[in-house]
């Protein structure tokens, strides 16, 4: 049988538009198309890459957390205040501080929301208010700056392993990590089959609410992991830390195909979209263009970019005719 | 039948299901042999849904027993259902459309390989099971493409697959033929054969009379949410079997049309879409029952939604009365009086929450866009009392069963609910009635009131097209019928000029041979040079 006329997959037109993006903006100014230069790229789009796997996974289900960002700047204060008040403090007991703290605030959300029968985007924006109270009440409104981040912390992202920061590393382990998941695992494969059809996910007897729970857990873990890197990276932790980062993260999924719908992305494709975000956001500032119109023109363009995707995944209408002249392309085969 | 007596692998005994208020299983009994097929039948909100709900583990059971081999068996879960070889296919599929036939066959119990507890779906292995599955149901495409490439009766094989492969002991089948064409119904029938030569048990739900015959071996009649008869399909009759359905004689339930069609009020001509359908003509007469008829899934809804400006991607002309319409919105279609009532109730034509006073004002509430001014309102503001007038006059004129005006739409039962919708409309006065399957999921005694409604619509002067997949409507109301098939216009017969194997012939594409069907007919250049966008 004849198949659809396969629609260019959106990976390669994200792709096509990255490389058109950096080639013009290198043309005009060739230091854009250095090794530093996408390093650093790449070192500024690392926590998005982490923030974005979790945000797929609630995505698929036809959730969203909006408290990621909140749990990110309260698992870095956390974090940095455990540091600051012991010095001992080991590297493995801080990541596992950071991703049990963030697992924990993400499990809270995705038990409201499976408990109560709660609309997911009530319930996290209940939470993304409460976490980021909850930094202010345990840091009485007091940043902790360079100083006094812990020496471990600081040293996290920046070390290197074969001549890359550790940032980067802990991002492709990530993004291995969520290929492993969600094309390798049932789990993974459940989270896309009930976000595409809740009631026949019902029907097939998945267990809905655990694969909810997995979800936002998940993306809480990784927004706790992403907190310590964010306070090692930037050396410091403040109430308002990645306050509304949420909505970039959002962003680089849809950009990257991620359905708000759910059922629908690929790993693949959400990497594009976090990688689009930091090239439009490394080019800026490089064609001189102003920081106060930096931030709208970024915003356009993610506007632009996420309607031509709409445009293109939009239906043509059901496909009733015949294709061609040949007669039963469909139904023949039954 | 064997003679001798068979162990049943189901048996079900005073099943009891409450929703609320709602008793909507009172005493249901039934047994299954392995190896037969048992025809479940009864009218639409008979309990025939809830029973597959429970059967499958959707809803939790209130009272009565499930054996399965003489063991009690408790359905607490969907998984339980898979577990005890329970397998249900269903009326409207549901399916994982973004992801493969593959993962639907094994959603949820994929083969693994590797390490415990870091085992990875073996891909292979699946797709190969699946191939191999689908290969023996007969299904000509890959176990790898993805089900939103595929038709309905490629879906419904995948299903069948999913119970093969699941080794399933009862195989419900929910209507599963509703939107197959004849060529797939006939291969179809095999299958069911098929399952029951290897000794499934297959628990058949149909409304059609000649499905009951060609495949059932038993019937079990559910009335009420009660089993009320059963017996072998052999020693059967229709009259008996819709008397016991309805629980009394029903002679006549269309009424005599006696309107005559007069002069032309719609005129449609080249009503095409890129993918839908195809250069579609057809002139509507006041006073005529235009039908629509044709499988489900021919493209007739989405050339009504075209005529109402909500198809954005349909092109061609339309004339009300003389007079060329530009239809870019509903809005511009109500206001060259024309009204669609749509064929899902509850998703586009209601609002279940509303009261049904503000449910039936709500389409003339719109104002001076469609040049009714005031109808509800009094200067500028709503008026509550000609509301309520409006909806008392329709109450009684179209003998809705509510407790009042205020009672919410969602109180009301299915053919109460579609009058409702109806009534909304009139109070347009429209000129040109669009009525989309107006008698699904209603029963037999609503049916009838709406067919009546119908008749009296055109005496009046309306003008009506009915869009329906139930051929008796069609051939009993119309005045004419539009056969569609596949997006294109296949045949037009006056009433009384076809029997019914010719009308569902036509439909399913069987005795068309090479010869192009009328439908494909191109538009005359005239019209072609003269074609405007009908919506933007």
């Amino acid at each position: 049988m004849t198949l659809a006329p396969t629609r260019v997959r959106r990976e390669w037109i994200l792709t096509a538009i990255i490389a058109v993006i950096v080639l013009g903006v290198g043309a005009r100014t060739p230091v854009f198309l250095t090794w530093r230069n996408a390093l650093d790229t790449g070192n500024d789009s690392a926590i998005l890459a982490i923030l974005v796997m979790g945000q797929m996974a609630v995505l698929l289900t036809r959730g969203v957390d909006l408290s990621a960002a909140s749990n990110l700047a309260l698992t870095g204060m956390l974090c940095a205040l455990a540091g600051k008040a012991w010095p001992g403090i080991s590297l493995p007991l801080l990541l596992v501080l950071a991703c049990g703290v963030g697992a924990l605030l993400g499990a809270l959300n995705g038990w409201l929301i499976t408990r109560f029968a709660l609309p997911s985007i009530v319930v996290t924006l209940g939470t993304m208010s409460v976490y980021r109270g909850a930094i202010f009440v345990s840091s009485r409104g007091a940043w902790v700056s360079d100083q006094d981040i812990h020496p471990l912390i600081k040293g996290l992202p920046r070390d290197t392993l074969l001549g890359l920061p550790m940032l980067l590393w802990f991002a492709a382990g990530v993004v291995a990590l969520a290929v492993w998941l969600l094309r390798w695992r049932r789990e993974g494969r459940e989270l896309y089959a009930y976000g595409g059809n809740p009631s026949a996910a019902l029907y097939a007897g998945i267990p809905v609410r655990r694969r909810l729970m997995l979800a936002y857990t998940v993306s809480g873990l990784l927004a706790g992991l992403a907190g310590l890197l964010w306070v090692g990276r930037y050396s410091i932790a403040f109430t308002e830390l990645a306050s509304g980062y949420e909505l970039t993260v959002i962003a680089a999924c849809v950009i990257g195909g991620v359905s708000i719908g759910g059922g629908v992305g690929t790993v693949a494709g959400a990497v594009l979209g976090v990688v689009f975000i930091g090239v439009i956001n490394a080019a800026l500032p490089v064609i001189q263009v102003s920081p106060f119109w930096q931030q709208a023109i970024a915003g356009f363009v993610i506007l632009v970019s996420v309607a031509l995707n709409a445009r293109s995944q939009r239906q043509a209408g059901r496909q009733i005719l015949e294709r061609g002249h040949a007669p039963g392309t469909q139904g023949a085969a039954a | 039948m064997p003679s001798e007596p068979v162990q049943p692998v189901l048996s079900l005994r005073g099943l009891h299901k409450r929703f609320g208020p709602t008793h909507a299983l009172r005493g249901v009994n039934l047994d299954l042999v392995p190896g037969e097929v048992l025809a479940l039948i009864g009218e639409n909100g008979a309990g025939k849904s809830t029973l597959v709900k429970i059967l499958t583990g959707v809803y939790p059971l209130d009272e009565g027993e499930i054996r399965l081999r003489g063991k009690v068996l408790r359905l607490a879960r969907a998984h339980d259902a898979h577990a005890a070889g329970i397998v249900a296919v269903h009326q409207e599929t549901v399916m994982f459309e973004e992801l493969s036939a593959a993962e639907n066959i094994f959603i949820g119990r994929q083969p693994m390989r590797g390490w415990p507890g870091l085992k990875v779906i073996d891909w292979a292995t699946m797709n190969r099971d699946a191939q191999r599955v689908l290969d023996q149901v007969g299904a000509g495409f890959a176990a790898t493409t993805p089900v939103r490439e595929l038709s309905l009766a490629q879906r419904h094989l995948i299903e069948i697959a999913r119970a093969l492969s699941q080794q399933a002991k009862v195989v419900i089948l929910d209507e599963p033929t509703a939107a197959l064409s004849q060529a797939e119904i006939r291969d179809f029938y095999g299958i069911v054969r098929g399952l029951k030569a290897q000794g499934v048990a297959v628990l058949f739900i149909t409304h059609k009379f000649d499905e009951l015959f060609a495949v059932c071996d038993r019937y079990v009649v559910l009335r009420d949410g009660a089993s009320v008869g059963t017996g072998l399909m052999a020693e059967a009759d229709e009259s008996g079997l819709v008397r016991l359905m309805a629980g009394r004689a029903i002679d006549q339930i269309y009424p005599a049309v006696r309107s005559v069609p007069g002069e032309v009020v719609l005129k449609v001509r080249g009503l095409s879409h890129p993918t839908e359908f195809d250069s579609l003509n057809f002139d509507l007469r006041r006073g005529e029952i235009l039908g629509f008829y044709g499988l489900v899934g021919a493209g007739r809804s989405e050339a009504m939604l075209a005529l109402m400006g909500l198809n954005p991607q349909a092109r061609g002309d339309v004339t009300v009365e003389g007079r060329r319409i530009d239809v870019r919105e509903p809005a511009d279609a109500i206001a060259a009086g024309l009204a669609y009532v749509p064929e899902e109730r509850q998703r586009q034509g209601g609002v279940l929450s509303f009261s049904v006073r503000h449910n039936m004002s709500l389409a003339a509430l719109a104002g001076p866009r469609h040049g009714l001014h005031g109808k509800m309102s009094r200067g500028p503001w709503l008026s509550a009392l000609r509301e309520s007038e409006f909806a008392q006059r329709m109450i009684e004129r179209l003998s809705i069963k509510t407790a009042s005006h205020d009672t919410p739409l969602s109180g009301l039962s299915g053919g109460n609910q579609q009058k409702v919708v109806i009534a909304k409309w009139l109070g347009l006065n429209p000129r040109i009635v669009i009525l989309d399957e107006p008698t699904k999921g209603i029963d037999v005694g609503a049916k009838q009131a709406v067919y009546q409604l119908i008749a009296e619509m055109v005496e009046q002067g309306l003008a009506v097209i009915l869009v329906s997949s139930e051929l008796p409507e069609v051939m009993n109301l119309a005045h004419r019928v539009i056969v569609m098939r596949r997006g294109r216009q296949v045949h037009e017969f006056a009433q009384g000029a076809a029997d019914a194997e010719a009308v569902v012939a036509a439909a399913s594409g069987l005795g068309e041979g090479a010869i192009a069907p009328a439908g494909s007919r191109t538009v005359s250049p005239a019209f072609s040079a003269c074609q405007t966008e009908l919506a933007a």
